[in-house]
């Protein structure tokens, strides 16, 4: 098997270029410049570690996302490096030469391969939602991740559930944390996760031939230990507390934070605000938009991606933590004064029942 | 003679020692010491800047004019907000202590007789005094019962409950890592994700708020309808008994 500076000299790819891109890997992981060698004898010397990347209910959006990295190019870099053997939406082959793919690798490299999932199975219906090749998706996900090494959870698809799962999610979708329970899993959530977040995962576990660190949740602590809120460059603005009121006000224009329309930076534990997207050209709360929260887990039924604060329907439409307290507060008072007035009468009545006796 | 002039002067003085020949003589017990006092009211305090700034973090005030880096308006609230919460939580901490080393009273607010029968009929009897069914209430020298079952169920349970799910807030803004991070970031991923236990702290509030209307009309009311005082034994420590 070669190695990836094999692969990359084959492609065109100078010494020069390679060792920038080891310095920027080093870089963009948050080591020091003494992890440029070790990354780069480790890309000398290291067979490439197939990697399978199966769709399950998606958009395409990781893919979408995933090719248009620019720190490693994905075109000249990652998808040489990685060995991608089976991707149904970017691989040329089709049909029974795909399949036939998948079986090769699982059975040349059992235990060694990584197992990328983009997308959730369906639960209900036996899987009937997602058929890929003829069977259930669910079928696939379960045989395929018998023999990884890890498998990465791309986007809050796989990660969370996202829009298939949101309320009341009919087909069942299930993140593939709840189905498959006893591999190592790194969830990469975002919908879409940026592009340079999903290279960089993949090129820490080649490179250093293990999984990044994880917090609580799954998630690589290098990408996802901070919210957008924390570096948000709009940040200053919060702590003046100068907001924008409403949408094209004198705030907006002077881009203010978007806390009270809504932005969900300080709850979204997301990379956005540092690495940005399309090679660091913008973000959405750099173009005025608050975060959706697209991250974090179920945030589609989080009410309105406009309101700070999140809608409670048990208790009716519009009804928010602040407005259930309050009412909540407003009618223990009105119960107080109410019982405060009763027993002012039932005070007044028993001085006079009693005055009347002292007087008899 | 002498009689009217000390009546004379005592309106100018306030010294009647006549009038208090013929008032009637009062019980007192020392209920509430000192550290209890203190605390109550320390937390008092801690829990009125808490709800009021954590309203305007909640909801800001209108924006400030000027140039962001003139203007520090929601630093110092989110600031007041979290030391009010580490006084709110060291002051818990520290009242759970003198629960165990302080007078049987202050072991009140963290226990609750639930199985015993006595303690239920004096409830029952609470209940319908606050109904105007019964005409005098009994005299409870420490915490009535109704009054202690408020207090576990609803201010500390609450009160914990506050704690546990502001620092975990308040530690994913010190980072992954820190203090309040190890200690109670679990908090977050067991409500789902951090919007969820910002919309449980912000209920959390306002069931604290309705806690504190109740509190405070019962101990006033109490003081003038009931048979014992109730605002000034928080003050003094003694609780006198009118009859």
């Amino acid at each position: 098997m070669e190695t990836f500076y094999e692969v990359m000299r084959r492609q065109g790819i100078t010494r020069r270029s390679f060792m920038k891109f080891c310095s920027l890997t080093a870089t963009s992981l948050g080591l020091g410049p003494a992890f440029v060698p070790q990354i780069a004898s480790a890309m000398e010397n290291k067979p490439r570690t197939p990697v399978l990347w199966l769709h399950g209910l998606e958009c395409t959006c990781c893919s979408e996302s995933f090719i248009r990295s620019a720190h490693p190019l994905a075109k000249d870099v990652v998808l040489s490096m990685i060995s991608l053997d089976y991707d149904d939406t970017l691989m040329a082959a089709a049909g029974h030469q795909a399949e036939a793919i998948l079986e090769e690798i699982m059975t040349k490299y059992k235990g060694n391969y990584i197992l990328a999932v983009e997308g959730n199975p369906p639960l209900n219906q036996d899987g009937m939602s997602c058929i890929i090749g003829g069977r259930p998706f669910i079928d696939q996900l379960r045989h395929v991740a018998k023999d990884a090494k890890a498998i990465i959870s791309w986007g809050s698809c796989a990660s969370w559930g996202c829009v298939q799962a949101a309320k009341p999610n009919p087909t069942r979708a299930t993140p593939v944390h709840k189905v498959i329970t006893d591999k190592p899993i790194i969830k990469v959530p975002g919908c879409p996760p940026i592009a340079e977040v999903m290279t960089g995962v993949i090129t820490y576990m080649l490179t250093f031939d293990r999984i990044p660190e994880l917090d609580r949740q799954g998630r690589p602590k290098m990408f996802y230990s901070q919210r957008i809120h924390d570096k948000c460059y709009r940040r200053p603005h919060f702590d003046a507390g100068q907001f924008v009121e409403s949408w094209d006000d004198e705030g907006a224009r002077k881009g203010y934070c978007l806390y009270k329309v809504g932005c969900k930076g300080p709850t979204s534990y997301n990379a956005c605000s540092t690495v940005q997207w399309n090679e660091g050209t913008s973000f959405p709360i750099k173009a005025g938009h608050g975060c959706i929260g697209c991250s974090e887990d179920g945030f589609w039924d989080k009410g309105s991606f406009y309101d700070r604060l999140t809608d409670i329907h048990q208790f009716g439409i519009e009804a928010n933590a602040d407005r259930v307290g309050a009412t909540a507060a407003g009618a223990v008072g009105a119960a107080v004064v109410a019982h405060a007035a009763a027993s002012a009468l039932k005070r007044a009545a028993d001085s006079r029942k009693a005055s009347e006796t002292t007087d008899a | 003679m002498s009689t009217e002039l000390s009546v004379a002067a005592a309106d100018a003085t306030g010294v009647d020692e006549t009038a208090v020949d013929h008032g009637q003589s009062v019980k007192s017990v020392y209920v509430y010491e000192a550290p209890v006092r203190i605390w109550h009211w320390i937390n008092m305090l801690a829990i009125l800047v808490l709800c009021v700034t954590g309203y305007f973090i909640g909801s800001p005030l209108p924006t400030q004019p000027g140039e962001a880096s003139a203007n520090f308006l929601m630093g110092y609230i989110r600031f007041a907000h979290f030391a009010a919460g580490y006084i709110f939580a060291i002051g818990m901490i520290a009242r759970i202590y003198w629960a165990v080393v302080g007078n049987h009273h202050a072991r009140e607010l963290f226990s609750v007789p639930i199985f015993t029968a006595a303690y239920w009929r004096e409830v029952w009897s609470m209940v319908k005094w606050y109904s105007f069914l019964s005409a005098r209430p009994n005299r409870y020298v420490g915490h009535n019962p109704l009054a202690r079952f408020a207090m576990f169920f609803v201010f500390v349970l609450t009160s914990l409950f506050m704690i546990v799910t502001g620092f975990a807030l308040y530690g994913e803004g010190l980072g992954m890592g820190s203090w309040a991070d190890k200690l109670f970031g679990w908090v977050i991923p067991l409500f789902g994700q951090s919007q969820d236990v910002h919309t449980f702290h912000h209920l959390g509030m306002w069931f604290l708020v309705c806690f504190i209307i109740f509190h405070v009309y019962a101990a006033v009311r109490e003081d003038i309808m009931g048979r014992q005082s109730i605002v000034s034994t928080m003050v003094s420590g003694y609780r006198t008994f009118k009859d």
